[in-house]
C-alpha cells in the first residue's frame, strides 16, 4: 500500500519535472518569498513601464499627428518651395511647376494643394487661428479622412468647410451647418472629421482650394503651396524626380518620405518635444532598472547563503546567474503584465484627448524586450556580488 | 586493498595576508579509502576545517598536491574546482544549509540540478536517496516542517544522490540530540560501507568514534595521530 502511493508520489512528481525547471522553481520561491520586497520590486517596474510608455506613445502620437497629412496625401514626389521645412510651411509656389511637371513623360497627374494660416470669427465672438488646407474635391489628392458627418462633395455648397469635431470648443461652434467667419468670410461647417489633430494646435480646417486661396489673400493665378506628383504605373520616379528638378526654380521635388522626415524634424526635434520625451522615457527606464537592481541586489544578499551552498556543492556560476537572472525575468514578465494593462487603460482615457497616447502592437513589444533588458542589467549587481561568494564560508555559517 | 578515492600530500595552506597571516596547514598528508568512514578530530584552531576546505577543493594549498579519484587538483581555476565537487564530492553541514523555499524532494535533487541531469532519472534518484535515510513520507516537506534530524538526513540524501566518491561531512551531529546524532552517523557509517565510496567526517564529539573506521587528530595544523578502527557500530 505504502509502495503504491509511493509510486504514485513519483509519477505525479514526474510530470511535475517536466512542467517547472529547478532553476525557475529556486528563482521564484526566492523572488515571492519576501512578498513585501517583491511587491516594491513589481511596483517599482510597474512605474517605470507605465511612465516608458506615456512619453513613447506622446512620441508616436506626435509623429503621427505631424505626418499625418503627408501620408494621408496620394503623392509620389511632392513639389514643394525651397527650403519647405514642414506641411505647415506657408510660402507658396508660383504655379508654373505644374505645367512644368505635367510635361515630363510618366508623370500622371498633378494635384495642387494650399495651404496657410487664417483667423477664424467664433461665431459668438473672438478668434482663433487656424490652418486652412485648400484642395480640389475632384481630386484624388489631399482629401480630409475620417469623415464622421456630411462628405466632401458638400463643399461644392456655398462657403463650405470641414472641420474636426474634437475642435468644436476652440472653433466656437458645436453643431454641423453653424456658420463663422475665415478672414473676414463667411463660411458654413457642412462636414465633420474625428480625430485630426494638429501638432501646432492651430485645428486644419479643410475646403476648396478657391476659397482657401481667398482665406489666405493668396494672390490670384495659380500659386499654391505644394503640387502632389503622381505618376504613371511603372515609371521611373528617381528619374522623374531628376528631371523635375532640373526645370525648377525656388522649388524642390522631394520624397514623401523626405519631407515627413523634414516635418519630424522641424516639430518634434527642433522644438525640443521630442527630446523632453524621449529624455522622459529614458529618465522612467533609470528609474526603475535603480529600482529593481536595488531589489534584487538585496534579496541576493539576504540568499547570499545559499548562493554560497550551491557553489560549495560544485554549481558552476553561470547556473548561479541563471537563478538570478530568472528572478529578474520573472520579475519584468509580473511588471510588464501590470502596466501593459494600466497602459492600455492609458490610452482608452486618453483617446479623445487633444494629444493622445498611443500604443502600437512594435511599440508594445518594444516596451517589452525594454523592460527584460532593463531587469537583466538590474541584475548585474546581484550578479557580481554572488560571483565573488567564496564556497567555503559555508562550514563557518 | 582499498582503493585511494582522494589524497593530500603535505598540504601546507597559510591564510590572511601580512602581519596576520597563519599557517593553519602546515605539511598534511592524508589518503582515504573507498568504503572507509574516517573521523578527523581536533581541538577548534587546529586546522580541521581549512583541511576539510582544501579536501574539498573549496580552497587551494599553498603548497603540496591534492588528488581526487586520481586527479590533482592544484592550480585548478575556481569553474574547474566547482566541475570537481560537483562530479566526485557530497557535502554535508553543520547547519544542514537546505533551501527553505525548496521541499526534500527538490533539495535533494538540487546536486543533480546543477549537473545538468534534469530528467526523469534525476528525480527518482532524489526520491530514492530520501526513501533511503527514511523521508520517504516526506518528499513535499519544507525545511521548516522538518526536524533538526529530518532536515541532516535531507542534507545527506543530497550530499550522496549523485553517487560522489567522497563525502565531506562538517560536524553533522553538533545541532542534534544524542539519538539523532547517533541515527545520522549511522546512516553515514552504512554509506561508507561502498567501497568505491570514502566518507570523512570532522567532528567534536567523541560519543561517534564507534562508528570510524580510521580517527585522525590535528593539533595546531599537524596530524598528531592516525588510529586504525574496528568499527563498532553501524
Amino acid at each position: 500500500m505504502h509502495d503504491t502511493a509511493h509510486q504514485h508520489g513519483i509519477r505525479k512528481g514526474r510530470r511535475k519535472i517536466l512542467r517547472i525547471p529547478l532553476i525557475l522553481i529556486l528563482a521564484s520561491r526566492n523572488l515571492f518569498h519576501d512578498r513585501i520586497r517583491f511587491v516594491a520590486t513589481i511596483v517599482g517596474i510597474v512605474f517605470s513601464v507605465v511612465l516608458v510608455t506615456v512619453q513613447l506613445g506622446l512620441f508616436v502620437s506626435c509623429q503621427r499627428m505631424i505626418t499625418a497629412t503627408i501620408e494621408r496625401a496620394r503623392a509620389d514626389l511632392w513639389i514643394v518651395p525651397t527650403g519647405a521645412k514642414s506641411f505647415e510651411d506657408t510660402n507658396l509656389l508660383d504655379g508654373q511647376e505644374r505645367f512644368h511637371a505635367l510635361a515630363i513623360p510618366g508623370i500622371a497627374d498633378v494635384v495642387p494643394l494650399v495651404t496657410g494660416y487664417a483667423t477664424w470669427h467664433k461665431p459668438d465672438g473672438g478668434t482663433t487661428i487656424i490652418f486652412t488646407v485648400g484642395f480640389d474635391p475632384g481630386k484624388v489628392g489631399l482629401q480630409p479622412w475620417n469623415l464622421i458627418e456630411g462628405g466632401v462633395d458638400d463643399l461644392l455648397t456655398p462657403n463650405g468647410v470641414i472641420v474636426d469635431r474634437s475642435y468644436f470648443t476652440r472653433l466656437g461652434i458645436s453643431y454641423i451647418g453653424q456658420q463663422a467667419e475665415i478672414s473676414g468670410q463667411r463660411v458654413r461647417v457642412v462636414a465633420l472629421t474625428n480625430l485630426i489633430r494638429s501638432f501646432t494646435t492651430a485645428p486644419f480646417v479643410f475646403t476648396t482650394r478657391e476659397r482657401a486661396r481667398t482665406f489666405l489673400r493668396a494672390p490670384s493665378g495659380d500659386s499654391n503651396t505644394y503640387f502632389l506628383v503622381q505618376v504613371s504605373p511603372g515609371a521611373d520616379i528617381a528619374a522623374i524626380r531628376a528631371d523635375l528638378s532640373r526645370n525648377l526654380n525656388d522649388a524642390e521635388v522631394i520624397t514623401p518620405q523626405e519631407f515627413r522626415s523634414r516635418s519630424l524634424s522641424q516639430w518634434l526635434y527642433g522644438t525640443g518635444a521630442g527630446a523632453a520625451l524621449i529624455g522622459g522615457a529614458i529618465l522612467g527606464v533609470i528609474v526603475g532598472t535603480v529600482i529593481v537592481a536595488q531589489t534584487l541586489y538585496s534579496s541576493t544578499k539576504d540568499h547570499l547563503n545559499e548562493f554560497a551552498t550551491l557553489r560549495a556543492i560544485g554549481s558552476s556560476a553561470f547556473y548561479i546567474h541563471q537563478v538570478i537572472l530568472c528572478q529578474a525575468f520573472l520579475s519584468a514578465l509580473i511588471g510588464f503584465s501590470i502596466a501593459a494593462v494600466l497602459g492600455l487603460l492609458i490610452v482608452r482615457a486618453t483617446k479623445n484627448a487633444a494629444l493622445p497616447v498611443i500604443m502600437t502592437p512594435n511599440l508594445t513589444l518594444g516596451l517589452f524586450v525594454l523592460t527584460v533588458v532593463m531587469c537583466a542589467l538590474s541584475a548585474i549587481s546581484a550578479i557580481i556580488k554572488v560571483t565573488r561568494i567564496d564556497p567555503a564560508v559555508v562550514f563557518n555559517r | 586493498m582499498k582503493p585511494i578515492v582522494m589524497e593530500a600530500i603535505d598540504v601546507v595552506k597559510s591564510l590572511g595576508e601580512g602581519a596576520g597571516q597563519v599557517l593553519a596547514l602546515k605539511g598534511v598528508s592524508v589518503s582515504l579509502k573507498g568504503g572507509e568512514l574516517t573521523l578527523l578530530m581536533g581541538p577548534s584552531g587546529s586546522g580541521k576545517t581549512t583541511l576539510l576546505s582544501v579536501l574539498g577543493c573549496m580552497l587551494s594549498p599553498t603548497a603540496g598536491l591534492v588528488r581526487v579519484s586520481g586527479r590533482t587538483i592544484t592550480g585548478l581555476r575556481p569553474e574547474e574546482l566547482a566541475k570537481v565537487r560537483r562530479q566526485n564530492i557530497g557535502f554535508i553541514f553543520q547547519s544542514y544549509h537546505l533551501f527553505p523555499t525548496l521541499t526534500a524532494e527538490e533539495n535533494a535533487r538540487l546536486p543533480l540540478d546543477v549537473r545538468g541531469e534534469r530528467s526523469l532519472d534525476a528525480l527518482d534518484k532524489a526520491q530514492q536517496a530520501l526513501i533511503a535515510v527514511g523521508l520517504s513520507h516526506k518528499f513535499n516537506s519544507f525545511p521548516r516542517d522538518l526536524s533538526g534530524g529530518e532536515q541532516q538526513r535531507v542534507a545527506i540524501a543530497r550530499a550522496v544522490v549523485g553517487a560522489p566518491s567522497v563525502v565531506l561531512a562538517d560536524e553533522p551531529t553538533a545541532a542534534l540530540d544524542r539519538e539523532n546524532g547517533l541515527a545520522i552517523m549511522g546512516l553515514l557509517a552504512d554509506i561508507a560501507k561502498d567501497p568505491a565510496r570514502a566518507v570523512f567526517v570532522v567532528t567534536h564529539d567523541p560519543r561517534i568514534e564507534p562508528f570510524a573506521d580510521r580517527i585522525l587528530r590535528i593539533e595546531d595544523g599537524l596530524l598528531v595521530a592516525d588510529e586504525a578502527r574496528t568499527r563498532r557500530l553501524n
